[in-house]
């Protein structure tokens, strides 16, 4: 029962494997991004002048860092057939309640939990209007997508709050001692540990895959269906408060514009890195690549003189062509398959 | 006796079609819209009352009204666009590039040229979907960023000035016919012709046939692919329109015309009760969501409330219409089954 619906290849698990063990994890969507990302590296570092050096691989970290792990989340609810498109805004919202927080004499952790619970109630909105409501993911967070980031500047008006305590937007600027690995990776290793574990080796994890495979057999074979996806929502909404005040420290500005725009980015890189938008598919290790490839692509190009709008043309046409070929290469699969079943049926009937 | 029995009938269908009105989820929206504008007007008169007020509850959503239209068309089959605000960012520099570029052509021709270049995008994007049967929010989102990224490629640091513009085409934006601006004229019309088509057209049926369930579209015969395309090439066509009309009416372009639309625009059309999962809806709901939309953002701030909260109240108000349609569609579920039941 497990093993048919953990991997991509779940369906097969009952056959014979057509092709040996290398040859599937070679030929994954997955192994092709790692792939071309470590193309992309060396390209880059042979190529482009000051791309090896440790700087380039501190502030790109720094930068994508809130887009790694707002990925985490979106990846599961991606993978459940839904999607969250108001996780930017909510990045927002958080930024302000941190910056007022700060600005009403509060301690910055307690400034930041607060923001965080924000951030977790406003998941939890989502998730109850999708889950026990029962409407469509899209339509619900799009419009919290607005109610939310709404809210976050009526908070603050077009006024900015950046006077933060110095000892904490230096921490989040800070490396690991000794290496030019920031800070921030190692929360989001942890985060980036748990999830992977939860979707990978739990039974929750498995259901994920259930539910977006087909939600009526999901919900017969005992899975409840609604309270999962309410619980990746909250998620959701808990992480991207986290990655809230982590922006907010990291650029020492409270806004309630922070962040606009990058809910498209997150998703963006999600489906890059392989999951599926019609949902079932994907695994994290993918999406993770995909922030990166993204990531140290844009840096790359950036370094090499490519002005920023070129890279957006750069990051939709990889998008495109990533699902495209895809498509592609599973109808070449399809008529292949067929050729060899009336090559088969022809030599049936020479034999007979 | 025939006539005595047609009578009543008729009257019954003149009673059915009152109620079917005031049933209507687009009458639920026009009350609000009113609603607004009554509040906004008690507050302060010039909100109504005033030619520039007036002129300006016509004019600001016009633009958006356009959009909408061809957002709900696409809505409609179940797919959504993305990338009309950078379809509209494209073609309101290229309308400024010709007048530059070429003077003293004739503005019909960049409209042509607009339109154009709006079907051609909304081509690709409808091509991408309906061939690699990718779902239209990937593609979109793909073609948000190229669209976008070659508008700022190619309009760089420049930007149209209303004195790039010759006049007779600005004379567009601003003109008005007995009163009502000529913008506002032709949003309606592009409105009336949109909701003629669908009602009416073998064609424009399709389309809804397809967005309630494309397999089974599909298995009954109907041209899926062909249509999907074709609901997108009006979506990008009409978003070229309102880039044409948004270089006429504002004379400023730059390259970031049309940033986030695609939202407002998905939004006018959910307000207006287009079902994001497809099959329901009318263009003259999208369009009247679209009117509510902008006329709240210009009503907030005469109540006494800051603008800045015009965003949250928008989410609200999406949210309470996806609320609503999902209350209207749950009863009526229940009163077909009671129906069924009655009847053995």
């Amino acid at each position: 029962m497990t093993s048919a619906i953990d991997t991509e290849h779940g369906r097969r698990t009952y056959s014979a494997h057509a092709h040996p063990l290398w040859r599937r994890l070679l030929v994954t969507r997955e192994s092709a991004i790692i792939g071309l990302l470590f193309l992309v590296v060396l390209v880059a570092t042979i190529a482009v002048p000051n791309f090896d050096s440790p700087l380039t691989l501190t502030f790109l970290i720094r930068e994508i860092a809130p887009i790694l792990l707002i990925a985490l989340p979106m990846t599961l609810i991606i993978i459940t057939e839904e999607i969250d498109l108001s996780v930017a805004s909510i990045v927002g919202l958080s930024s302000v309640i941190t910056g007022l927080g700060v600005q009403a004499g509060w301690p910055l952790p307690f400034a930041a939990v607060v923001a965080i619970l924000v951030g977790t109630v406003a998941g939890a909105i989502n998730g109850a209007l999708v889950t026990f409501v029962g409407l469509p993911s899209l339509a619900v967070t799009i419009g919290t997508l607005a109610l939310f980031r709404g809210i976050a500047v009526g908070l603050l008006g077009t006024t900015a709050i950046s006077d933060f305590p110095e000892f904490w937007t230096d921490l989040t600027r800070m490396n690991i001692p000794g290496t030019p690995m920031p800070l921030i990776i190692v929360p989001f290793l942890v985060l980036a540990i748990i999830f992977g574990v939860l979707l990978h080796f739990t039974p929750f994890g498995r259901s994920l895959y259930a539910i977006g495979l087909n939600k009526e057999a999901a919900a017969f074979s005992g899975i409840n269906v609604g309270l999962t996806k309410f619980w990746l929502f909250v998620m959701s909404g808990a992480v991207s408060g986290y990655a809230g005040v982590y922006f907010t420290l990291l650029y020492n500005n409270a806004r309630g514009d922070n962040a606009t725009g990058l809910e498209l980015q997150i998703i963006a890189a999600v489906l890059l890195g392989g999951v599926s938008i019609f949902g079932g598919r994907g695994a994290l290790p993918g999406v993770i690549a995909g922030v990166l490839l993204i990531g140290t692509l844009s840096s790359a190009l950036r370094l090499a003189g490519v002005t920023s709008d070129i890279i957006n043309v750069i990051t939709g046409v990889l998008l495109v062509a990533s699902v495209v070929s895809a498509s592609f290469l599973a109808w070449l699969r399809t008529k292949r398959v067929s050729a060899i079943g009336r090559k088969k049926g022809r030599a049936e009937a020479s034999d007979g | 006796m025939t006539a005595v029995d047609t009578k009543p009938s008729a009257g019954n269908a003149f009673a059915r079609s009152i109620g079917h009105v005031l049933k209507a989820r687009e009458t639920g929206i026009a009350i609000a819209l009113i609603a607004v504008i009554v509040v906004a007007t008690v507050s302060n008169p010039n909100f109504l009352f005033s030619s520039d007020g007036f002129r300006d509850l016509l004019l600001t959503p016009s633009l958006l009204m356009v959009v909408a239209v061809g957002q709900a068309i696409v809505i409609i089959t179940r797919n959504v666009d993305l990338s009309v605000g950078s379809v509209l960012g494209l073609t309101a520099y290229l309308t400024g590039r010709l007048f530059i570029d070429i003077p003293g052509i004739p503005p019909i021709l960049v409209f042509v040229a607009g339109v154009g270049l709006g079907a051609l995008l909304g081509l690709i994007n409808g091509a991408l979907v309906a061939f690699a049967k990718v779902p239209a929010l990937v593609i979109t989102l793909g073609t948000l960023y190229i669209y976008r990224g070659i508008n700022v490629a190619w309009t760089g640091s420049d930007r149209i000035n209303a004195s790039d513009l010759p006049a007779s085409f600005r004379d567009l934006g601003t003109g008005e016919l007995l009163g009502i601006p000529l913008l506002t004229i032709f949003a309606v019309i592009v409105l009336v012709v949109a909701a003629w088509y669908l009602r009416n057209l073998r064609s424009g049926r399709e389309l809804y046939a397809i967005g309630s369930d494309p397999a089974a579209a599909h298995l009954y015969g109907l041209r899926v692919t062909r249509r999907v395309i074709a609901a997108f090439v009006v979506s990008g066509a009409l978003a070229g329109v309102a880039g044409v009309l948004y270089a006429a009416r504002y004379g400023t372009v730059s390259s970031s015309a049309g940033l986030g639309l695609e939202l407002q625009a998905i939004g006018a059309a959910v307000i207006g009760g287009v079902a994001i999962s497809g099959g329901v809806g009318t263009v003259w709901g999208a369009a009247i969501g679209a009117y509510l939309l902008l006329t709240i953002n210009r009503a907030l701030p005469i109540v006494g409330i800051q603008d800045f909260w015009q965003r949250a109240v928008v989410g609200v108000l999406i949210i309470g219409a996806i609320v609503l349609d999902r209350v209207l569609a749950v009863r009526q579920h229940r009163r077909l089954i009671e129906q069924r039941e009655e009847k053995p």
